[in-house]
């Protein structure tokens, strides 16, 4: 079944908004996506009929709701093919799933003279969790550095991974677009006896994600940018390791029992989810499973590398050497996540004129200022691209980039 | 919603396409850096103070027009203007800029020349922190003299 763009885009209730009688061209999904009816309904609907606590009381109503929780789990864990269920463990975002990572499993693993490796396109969440963890328990942390077309340059990566215990990546870099090569990845990690932590925020919204066909250790991914609420996010973890890793955060219902000595653990998930959880986040997340899963992620996928040959296309050819592309050309090897230089104009005052043109991209560093340097940019202009935009929406990024260009020589 | 034109002010595109006072300054002078976390702009601001007296100013760094340009026309204002009457001007600034400040308020009479052309920003509210980040930086690089 073909991506039938006008029936997506008519799920979407923000892109028939119009900003001073002008239609609203989204270009910053990858910052975080709309939502759709599915989404929105799904969330007020329990608010209003089914709303109640969850794995804690024993009415009907607090049942229900447990199983709309637990049931967005389930939808998650068949969405990225885990195992198990219990393997999915929600959190408030993706850079908390990080965290937890870096610290229960860090905690027990890495100590003064082990090190770790990143790599240089990594966003600050998949590298600061890891910093603090360094400063307090000295390991030492080594990078991956990219190619000129930004990918990651493997060429020394075994003598990186050698010794270390962890090599943590992104699956798709945030500024560069560029999709690295997951399974590869994981494999080398694992011949050097080092686990791989997965950044999936980038991919898992825009492609099929199959955490076992990786054979990651860990994957963390956000919901508010595949088409889900904010303010929950996920981790999904090899369950061996899960059981393992201490706790990461403790109080109510991360707990067995607690005595006046100290306290005993729950069972996979609940002792990652101390707390009351985001339960209304979560229907709303096993909705946008729903929306993705209807439509396909290859559908999705080869709709968005349509946009991004177009895209490419489009502001190489008429814009020529005023605009300068981070990343590679190649849209095999690339998401829909465009960051670029524009003549010799300020991302800030770029994004300023696009937006009287109701374009919405993001100005700035991204959250990955170890990149920005290596690009040798304060900021870029990032449009990025998702399963509701149009090639209409490319010409009229090219038009208010037209516009920005005779602005800023008069 | 406000043009183009009302934040992009001509003088304001002159200063950026030609700041003024660009540069550093050794020992004695002072400085101080600031950054705008959300957009990576950098600045350092390096101030001579002589006899109670601003006798020079220079600015590095680099990022939008209007932080840019706001501390080139920083720059050309306070330059031979006491340390007082600086201090005055800063908080004649951030007071045009919509910033609350605690104490007495703004002498509103003190005279804000070219910068008045900043005034658009303020329908702008992202970009006051760029218009700002000069003004901050050199209040922070006087309390080192």
């Amino acid at each position: 079944m073909a991506h039938d763009l006008s029936s997506v885009r008519a799920d979407f209730p923000v892109l028939a908004e119009l900003i001073d009688g002008k239609p609203l061209v989204y270009l910053d999904s990858a910052n975080t996506s709309q939502k759709p009816h599915a989404v929105i309904d799904a969330m007020s609907c329990f608010l209003e009929h089914s709303y109640g606590p969850t794995n804690r009381s024993a009415y009907r109503l607090a049942a229900d709701a447990t199983d709309a929780y637990e049931g967005a789990r389930v939808k998650v864990a068949r969405f990225v093919n885990a195992a198990k269920p219990h393997e999915i463990v929600f959190t408030k975002n993706a850079t908390e799933s990080l965290n937890l990572v870096a610290r229960a499993w860090g905690s027990t693993n890495l100590s003064s003279g082990d090190a770790i490796v990143l790599t240089h396109m990594e966003h600050h969440a998949n590298i600061v969790p890891w910093q603090m963890m360094a400063a307090e328990r000295g390991f030492e942390i080594r990078w991956v550095p990219l190619t000129a077309d930004g990918l990651l340059d493997l060429t020394d990566l075994d003598r990186l991974l050698d010794g270390a215990k962890a090599l943590s990546f992104t699956a798709m870099s945030n500024v560069l677009g560029t999709i690295n090569p997951v399974r590869e990845l994981c494999a080398a990690a694992h011949a050097h006896g080092a686990i791989a932590v997965v950044d999936g925020c980038q991919s898992v919204p825009h492609m099929p994600t199959d955490v076992r066909e990786w054979d990651a250790d860990f994957v963390a991914f956000s919901s508010h940018k595949m088409v889900g609420p904010s303010g929950i996010g996920l981790l999904w973890g090899r369950e061996s390791l899960l059981e393992s890793m201490p706790p990461f955060l403790g109080g109510g219902s991360m707990i067995s029992d607690v005595r006046l000595d100290g306290f005993e653990c729950a069972e996979l998930p609940a002792k990652f989810e101390a707390g009351t959880q985001p339960i209304v986040e979560a229907v709303g997340l096993g909705a946008a499973v729903d929306y993705l899963s209807a439509l396909g992620m290859d559908n999705v996928r080869a709709h968005e590398v349509a946009l991004t040959v177009e895209a490419l296309d489009k502001l190489k050819g008429r814009f020529g050497d005023d605009i300068e592309i981070h990343g590679s050309p190649d849209a095999s090897v690339r998401g829909a996540t465009i960051s670029f230089a524009f003549r010799d104009v300020h991302p800030h005052d770029v994004s300023q004129v696009l937006d009287q043109h109701n374009v919405c991209v993001r100005a700035g560093h991204h959250c990955a200022k170890p990149l920005m340097r290596l690009l040798g940019a304060n900021a870029t202009v990032r449009a990025s691209f998702y399963l509701y935009n149009t090639s209409d929406e490319i010409d009229t990024l090219c038009d208010a980039l037209g516009e920005t260009a005779e602005f800023f020589s008069a | 919603m406000p043009g183009l034109e009302d934040l992009y002010r001509e003088i304001i595109l002159d200063h950026y396409k030609n700041p003024r006072n660009r540069g550093h300054l050794d020992a004695p002078a002072v400085s101080a850096k600031g950054h705008n976390p959300l957009c990576g702009d950098e600045i350092e601001v390096f101030v001579l103070v002589e006899d109670g007296r601003v006798a020079d100013v220079r600015i590095s760094g680099q990022g939008c027009s209007i932080s840019q340009s706001s501390a080139s026309m920083m720059s050309a204002a306070i330059k031979g203007k006491t340390v007082e009457e600086v201090r005055a001007l800063v908080s004649r600034f951030r007071h045009m800029m919509s910033i609350e400040e605690e104490g007495p308020a703004p002498d509103t009479t003190v005279a804000l020349g070219d910068l008045e052309a900043l005034q658009g920003v303020v329908k702008f509210p992202v970009r006051i922190k760029c218009a700002v980040l000069a003004w901050n930086t050199l209040t922070e690089a006087l309390s080192n003299t």
